[in-house]
């Protein structure tokens, strides 16, 4: 019996010991819901080491944030809409100060929920378009760009390659993407750009369960003869449409993706064959940044990050993480200098988020000089419509492909407005604004 | 009405006739994707007929053997040496299978077997996951001496385009395939395990071992996964959402009967040509993307025809 009880204690206290510790009160609890496992860890992963590792690096090399330290605790969602709503039930009692969904999926949900529990969503550029509307949706942020931004800088810069907005009159675009929520979130702004610009566009969905089986889809296209695609993909449906892109011969100078299809493990498996191919950014690759120069020196260098190896810091979707989590830091340090007050809640963050003022000095000051243009949060605005650039993979790692260049934002923000418009219709009783502003 | 019967009934075909080279690409993609679909139906073939086990591990033991490869060379092992220890690895899950799973669940009904594959597969997933990670590998094409070009045929008017690892990956399949069924018409462990799928109980009272024949079909069955998984890794790469192709098969076996390798074969050429064809020609009717959900269209309507499946056998039973 004494032998039963003392293995019985021993397990007890190995599973203790195992067990992530709980955010003691004082601590900046920041939950990330990330997925490392299925089908889309491929570019779940690195946007989860740079979410980590930024505010890991705050940790070491700075104590925290205003000089509390960062709880960070991961949930496993594997991209699951389900399974992120579970993710966030079972965290937000331990004192949540954002959410970062990670999936549109997930962000769809926790929509209506935030306003309930009051704490702040950052969909960074993903999402619902409509929630940059702030006065509707008070607490969701997208910033720096919503699809509908990105799709509309798509378009833009296709018009450019072909000698203005005129120009596209008669061309046929088409428009591969993941058919889910992510995946469909553009499609009324192509189609009222389509519209407004005389283009034809031709879609081309990818079923879920499908993304590495994708011939039939680029068959099609082969057939359709389109000028340019356009990709909005994510997880091994990037890897696997850039191979069929080159495979049926598609010129890659005239295929481009979301900011999400443009991790360096998209284009690297299609070898030569993926020279060419662009994609839209809003940050900077690579790891000359004093920011992420910490990174390696207090987190990597300690063993205190997840990365497979060094050389991964820098590539593109690592860096996006990292920017995700700039602008958790920087929404808290705004809350902190608002509140007076150190130890800020939920409440106090998203007014943080709302009076975020990433300003060039302050790029500066954090390490992230050229790293990203200013980013301006408003009650108004949740997204701050920022500009982006096009990038090419020269077969080895991306490199900028143009100027960075404003989405079209004249033409996108009254579409977001209708759109915030009718999501409150469609979702009665949709609660009125009741947050102050400022 | 007459101009949607038009669309179903005779636009697609006047397409086919105008633009034939694409109408040969088409049956080619199908063709290519038919035989990798029935590469895998062969492994959940394979252990059906000896065990009665439909092994819903199937996919994910496509996904380990890629990984196992693709890891193994990461770590510094040869290409060929790797694909040796694969070899063993597929042999040692074998092994594992018989003696942890199927012989302590001897005599169970059959869904508790077949539960206890769901039961593996959530295990490999983790495994997998455990010693590779989750990112996304690239499969070790060149290094395994597979050809990586294509060709390009001038044909009517037109051009087909041939990927070099397409035909790679159908030559690997029929070879495969005819050697696993010469050696399962031919041999005495073939024999041995005809006997076993036909009654299990009068194979034992002549002497074969039931334990022996299952490790063994376990075995080549690991053996299909390996090279479905390095044939498929190479068009795409080698991620966890390589399983999700791998449950293609189940119409497949729909089609072609759970108990029959050539059902298995034709069943995947049928699907394969068959969902290309559908959602090439018919598919942009009703928006695109159909190709998820034909498959078992195609399969179900066969089954309306015969239920047993083109090859399967008939099972009568007298009440």
């Amino acid at each position: 019996m004494r032998l039963r009880q003392a293995l019985l204690g021993a397990a007890a206290l190995a599973v203790a010991a195992g067990a992530p510790a709980a955010p003691v009160l004082a601590d900046l609890y920041v939950p990330l819901l990330t997925y490392r496992t299925g089908a889309y860890a491929g570019s779940g992963i690195p946007i989860a080491d740079g979410m980590h590792d930024y505010l890991a690096m705050l940790n070491e090399r700075d104590g925290g944030i205003g000089g509390v330290r960062i709880a960070i605790e991961e949930c496993e969602t594997g991209y699951d809409a389900q399974k992120g709503v579970e993710c966030y039930e079972s965290t937000k009692g331990k004192g949540a100060l954002v959410y970062n969904p990670y999936s549109t999926g997930i962000t769809l949900q926790l929509i209506p929920k935030a306003s309930v529990d009051k704490i702040p969503v950052l969909s960074m550029a993903y999402g619902l378009s409509a929630a940059a509307e702030g006065e509707t949706f008070p607490w969701i942020f997208n910033p720096p760009d919503t699809y509908w931004d990105g799709a509309s800088a798509i378009i833009r810069y296709i018009a450019d390659q072909e000698g203005g907005l005129d120009a596209l009159k008669g061309k046929k675009i088409g428009y591969i993407y993941l058919d889910a929520g992510y995946g469909r979130e553009p499609i009324p702004l192509l189609e009222q750009l389509a519209q407004n610009y005389g283009y034809e566009l031709v879609q081309y969905p990818v079923p879920g369960n499908q993304m590495q089986n994708q011939s039939s889809q680029w068959l099609n296209v082969r057939r359709d003869r389109p000028d340019y695609m356009v990709m909005w993909g994510w997880g091994a449906m990037n890897p696997t449409a850039v191979k069929e892109a080159a495979k049926i011969r598609f010129p890659m100078e005239k295929f481009i993706g979301v900011w999400w299809a443009g991790g360096d493990d998209d284009a690297r498996p299609a070898g030569e064959g993926a020279k060419g191919y662009k994609t839209l950014n809003f940050h900077g690759v690579g790891a000359d940044y004093g920011a992420i120069q910490d990174i390696l020196e207090h987190v990597v260098k300690k063993g205190q990050s997840k990365v497979a190896s060094p050389d991964k810091v820098g590539e593109n979707l690592y860096n996006r993480g990292v920017m995700n989590s700039v602008f958790i830091a920087e929404a808290i340090r705004t809350a902190q200098e608002l509140t007076g007050k150190k130890e800020v809640d939920a409440v106090d963050v998203r007014r943080g988020f709302e009076n975020l003022n990433i300003t060039e000095a302050r790029l500066k000051e954090i390490g992230l000089e050229g790293f990203m243009k200013p980013l301006e949060i408003t009650c108004e605005d949740h997204s701050g419509h920022n500009p982006v650039y096009v990038q090419q993979w020269n077969g080895q790692r991306w490199e900028p492909a143009s100027e960075w260049f404003e989405p079209m934002t004249d033409v996108v923000r009254p579409l977001l407005e209708q759109a915030a418009r009718d999501y409150v219709q469609a979702n009665q009783p949709w609660p009125e604004r009741a947050e102050p502003c400022g | 009405m007459g101009e949607i019967l038009y669309l179903i009934l005779i636009d697609p075909f006047v397409q086919m006739a105008e633009l034939p080279d694409f109408f040969l690409q088409v049956l080619w993609e199908g063709f290519v994707s038919g035989i990798l679909y029935a590469l895998i139906a062969l492994g959940f073939v394979l252990i059906f007929k000896a065990s009665g086990v439909f092994n819903f591990a199937q996919g994910i033991m496509v996904v380990f053997a890629a990984l196992s490869l693709v890891g193994l060379y990461e770590a510094g092992v040869p290409a060929f040496l790797a694909l040796a220890l694969c070899v063993l690895i597929m042999l040692g899950l074998a092994l594992g299978v018989e003696r942890l799973v199927l012989r302590p669940l001897v005599n169970q009904p059959d869904i508790i077997l077949f539960m206890a594959t769901i039961g593996l597969t959530y295990f490999l997933i983790g495994l997998g996951e455990f010693i590779f990670g989750g990112e996304p590998k690239v499969m070790i094409t060149e290094e395994l001496l597979l050809p990586t070009g294509s060709y390009a045929w001038e044909v009517m008017g037109g051009l087909v385009i041939f990927q070099q690892i397409d035909i790679a990956a159908a030559v690997i399949a029929v070879v495969l395939m005819t050697a696993l069924g010469l050696f399962f018409q031919n041999t005495r462990i073939g024999r041995a395990l005809r006997a076993v799928a036909d009654d299990h109980q009068a194979a034992l009272s002549v002497g074969i071992s039931l334990n022996q024949i299952w490790a063994i079909v376990w075995f080549a069955a690991g053996i299909v996964a390996l090279a479905t998984g390095i044939m498929w890794g190479a068009r795409s790469d080698v991620s966890f959402a390589l399983q999700i192709v791998a449950l293609k098969a189940l119409p497949v076996l729909v089609l072609g009967g759970l108990t029959s390798v050539p059902g298995a074969i034709v069943g995947g050429l049928i699907i394969g040509v068959g969902e290309k064809i559908g959602e090439i020609y018919w598919g942009s009717m009703i928006g695109g993307g159909i190709e998820g959900w034909l498959a078992y269209f195609i399969a179900l309507a066969f089954l309306l025809v015969r239920p047993q499946g083109l090859f399967g056998e008939r099972i009568i039973e007298r009440v």
